[in-house]
């Protein structure tokens, strides 16, 4: 599904990866882990086509297609899907009308004809319970007064709404507590299907204990210096990443 | 940021789909101004004396006064003998045309273009339209059947014919000949434009419209517009404008009167979108305009909306003076620029009576390398015991070359009274625009949304047609801004 070779990539000219390989397969879920500044998120923006981000050398497929060359919303109607660890907010545009034109332009992409108001409605009314969000917010606009909780269940509930087949979670689980965090980590197993891949970056062993990583990675200074199952994860929870550091020293 | 910055930078040719001409036989006066024009213009529209003085007076007034330069717009010197006052694409017709067939085809094209159709079977249910195109009235709709129920609503010039007593009694009222440099102007050479009369205790049934249309090239339009509501009667009323694409500047001097009595409500809104000039800022229109409403009745309401897109520059202040006890006004504004556009627009409210009422809301939009400042006064004199007042402005920035500015005036000499004024300014970021991206949305699409819900307060007001037109309009006013 999605390839990775030799990756690349600066920002404000400054190189943070620095050559990252990675091949995900259809239905896998990678956990990336690593030190702060590491890269994860880096790689999470480039991925999604975030402008701001250059990428200097290396190459990324998805699907057998040049992720470089697609602009960022072309990438987002393909299925590819950014969980924001800080989601901003958009005044003045209400949650239902900016998930009418996000779900119109992924099923335009599919080649379905746009979701008529009453069935679009309905379809907002099952996935939001999916994930427990108050109806209230939906009339809002898109996170504005929203909670830190309440940001990172909407991102859940918006990836709910466009069934993307790879989700990129960064972060999700920081700032919710123990119950929102099961509600939206069993929220988005609800939503995989067995073609569903995904990124979970995180630094904490909690979120992986409902979403069950295939590989584990480990990212330090701009490369993926190891690799595990599941059991690797644990492992950095209990002793921390210096242990690596000395491996590779 | 580097390359994310990049969408404010590219601005794109900007699309303004009336920019067509019609080709149809236009008599077209020379060029220049003087006494013997004037004479020329009231004679052809068989004018009574009074109000041939009406322009002398205005017109030497207006030799005495120098072009004001207080606005914050670059208003070029304007060569005013180098513009025709006056262009009939009628001509041939007696008097103006009767009925539809009497019509050149090509204007009745032209309209159907425009989306005004002046056949009454084809038109907006509910909308009866008057017609301008350069100095003159092509056509109103309904008239008859408006007529059953007293209201009058026909061209201003077919008005001084009909109804001398009446325009006598109002015209200038409000906005009186000497009042600004360019109300002179238009005192002296106006053409044509609308009147409206709502006798006592008379809802009108339906919106009432003008759309003006400037055609003939190096022509200036100079539209007047009276409105005038008898007391415990109501109407709202729409007005719309657009132009074609020219390399030239295109003068536009108006004047807008309303009366409101006694216990009755008139409702204003226009959508204007007179050609902006292309992405260089070569030709567009200069909109330089008063509008004013006098508020003369007790219980009486005004307001104005408006959403304006258009001109090279705008220059215009729909004001309301309240001096019937417990009057209330609105004004409700957006104005988008672009490219090289400049707006300078706002209101007056001046507070008179006892417990008057207003509010201000205006959204400013400023996209490109245009400047958008909200210029507004609120007044309140000795008089007005309990005067409120509430403004708020707000502007919003797409890009980083653009300007908004927001000049507050207050002037209150009543401690009775309340004024509250707040300001804002926000700029669409590129956190934003990555976020709808991501989730599909393509910039222009965001941007469209995000500008109509930032308008939304002020489209909300509109009469429904109009609103769904503004919300196109402002779409692709700001097309080609980001991305």
């Amino acid at each position: 599904m999605l390839e990775i070779k030799n990756l690349h990539a600066t920002v404000g000219g400054k190189e943070i990866l620095k050559g990252v390989n990675l091949t995900i397969k259809d239905g896998e879920i990678h956990a990336l882990m690593g030190t702060n500044g590491a890269g994860k998120s880096t790689l999470g923006n480039v991925i999604v086509g975030n402008p701001a981000y250059e990428v200097t050398e290396g190459c990324i497929t998805f699907n057998e297609q040049n992720l470089l060359e697609m602009k960022t919303e072309e990438r987002a109607r393909a299925g590819i899907f950014l969980s924001f660890q800080q989601p901003t907010e958009i005044p003045g545009v209400s949650m239902t009308n900016f998930m009418r034109a996000a779900v119109n332009a992924r099923r335009e992409y599919l080649g379905k004809e746009p979701l008529k108001s009453t069935d679009f409605l309905k379809i907002m009314r099952e996935k939001r319970k999916l994930v427990e969000i108050d109806q209230k917010l939906m009339n809002r606009s898109v996170n504005e007064g929203f909670s830190g909780g309440e940001r990172k269940r909407n991102e859940i509930f918006q990836m709910a709404m466009l069934e993307p087949t790879f989700c990129i979670l960064d972060e999700t689980d920081s700032g919710l507590d123990v119950d929102a965090l099961r509600i939206v980590a069993e929220g988005f197993n609800k939503l995989r299907t067995p073609e569903t891949s995904a990124i979970v970056i995180t630094h904490y062993q909690r979120l992986l204990d409902y979403i069950t990583p295939d590989f584990v990675h480990v990212l330090i200074d701009g490369r993926i210096v190891k690799t595990g199952d599941a059991s690797l994860a644990q492992k950095i929870e209990d002793n921390g990443f210096d242990w690596i550091k000395e491996e590779l020293a | 940021m580097s390359e994310s910055n990049e969408f404010v930078k590219k601005v794109a040719e900007k699309k303004y789909e009336f920019g067509f001409t019609t080709d149809v036989q236009t008599e077209i006066i020379d060029k220049g101004l003087n006494e013997d024009v004037i004479r020329l213009i009231s004679k052809k529209k068989d004018e009574p004396e009074w109000l041939l003085q009406f322009r002398l007076d205005a017109y030497n007034y207006w030799l005495t006064q120098k072009q004001p330069t207080w606005g914050h717009v670059h208003l070029p010197e304007i060569d005013y003998q180098e513009i025709s006052y006056y262009a009939d694409p009628t001509v041939g017709k007696d008097k103006g045309p009767k009925t539809v067939d009497d019509i050149d085809p090509e204007l009745m094209k032209t309209f159907d273009k425009l989306g005004i159709p002046l056949e009454e079977r084809l038109a907006l249910s509910g909308t009866a339209v008057d017609a301008v195109m350069d100095s003159v009235s092509v056509k109103t709709t309904f008239k008859e059947k408006l007529s059953e129920k007293g209201i009058i609503f026909c061209s201003i010039s077919e008005a001084v014919r009909e109804y001398p007593d009446l325009v006598r009694q109002y015209l200038g009222s409000v906005v009186p000949p000497k009042d600004n440099y360019f109300a002179a102007l238009n005192s002296a050479v106006f053409s044509d434009g609308s009147f409206v009369y709502i006798p006592k205790n008379t809802r009108c049934p339906m919106e009432l419209s003008t759309y003006f249309r400037i055609n003939a090239r190096n022509t200036g339009q100079f539209e007047r517009t009276l409105i005038v509501c008898d007391a415990g009667s109501y109407v709202s009323y729409l007005e719309g404008c657009t132009a074609p694409m020219r390399d030239e500047k295109q003068l536009h001097a108006a004047i807008v009167e309303i009366v409101v009595m006694d216990n009755s409500e008139v409702k204003y809104s226009t959508v204007q979108n007179w050609y902006p000039g292309d992405a260089e800022g070569r030709g567009g229109v200069l909109n330089l305009v008063t509008k004013r409403g006098d508020l003369r009745g007790a219980n009486s309401k005004l307001s104005w909306t408006q959403v304006e897109t258009g001109s090279a520059i705008t220059w215009k202040y729909p004001s309301c003076v309240l001096r019937g006890d417990n009057s209330q006004a609105e004004f409700y504004s957006v104005a988008v620029t672009n490219n090289h556009q400049e707006a300078d627009t706002g209101t007056k409210m001046i507070h008179i009576g006892k417990n008057t009422r207003s509010t201000i809301i205006s959204k400013g939009i400023s996209a490109g390398m245009s400047q958008n400042s909200y210029r507004g006064l609120v007044r309140v004199a000795k008089s007005a015991d309990g005067a409120r007042n509430y403004s708020s402005c707000d502007s919003l920035l797409l890009g980083s070359e653009c300007g908004a500015h927001t000049f507050p005036y207050m002037d209150i000499h009543n401690n009775t009274a309340t004024v509250e004024h707040e300001a804002t300014t926000s700029k669409i970021n590129e956190e934003q625009l990555l976020y709808c991206n991501q989730r599909g949305i393509s910039t222009e699409e965001a941007v469209g949304l995000i500008v109509n819900g930032y308008a939304k307060d002020v489209i909300n007001k509109l009469p429904m047609e109009f609103a769904v037109e503004a919300q196109k309009l402002l779409s692709v006013s700001l097309e080609g801004t980001v991305g």
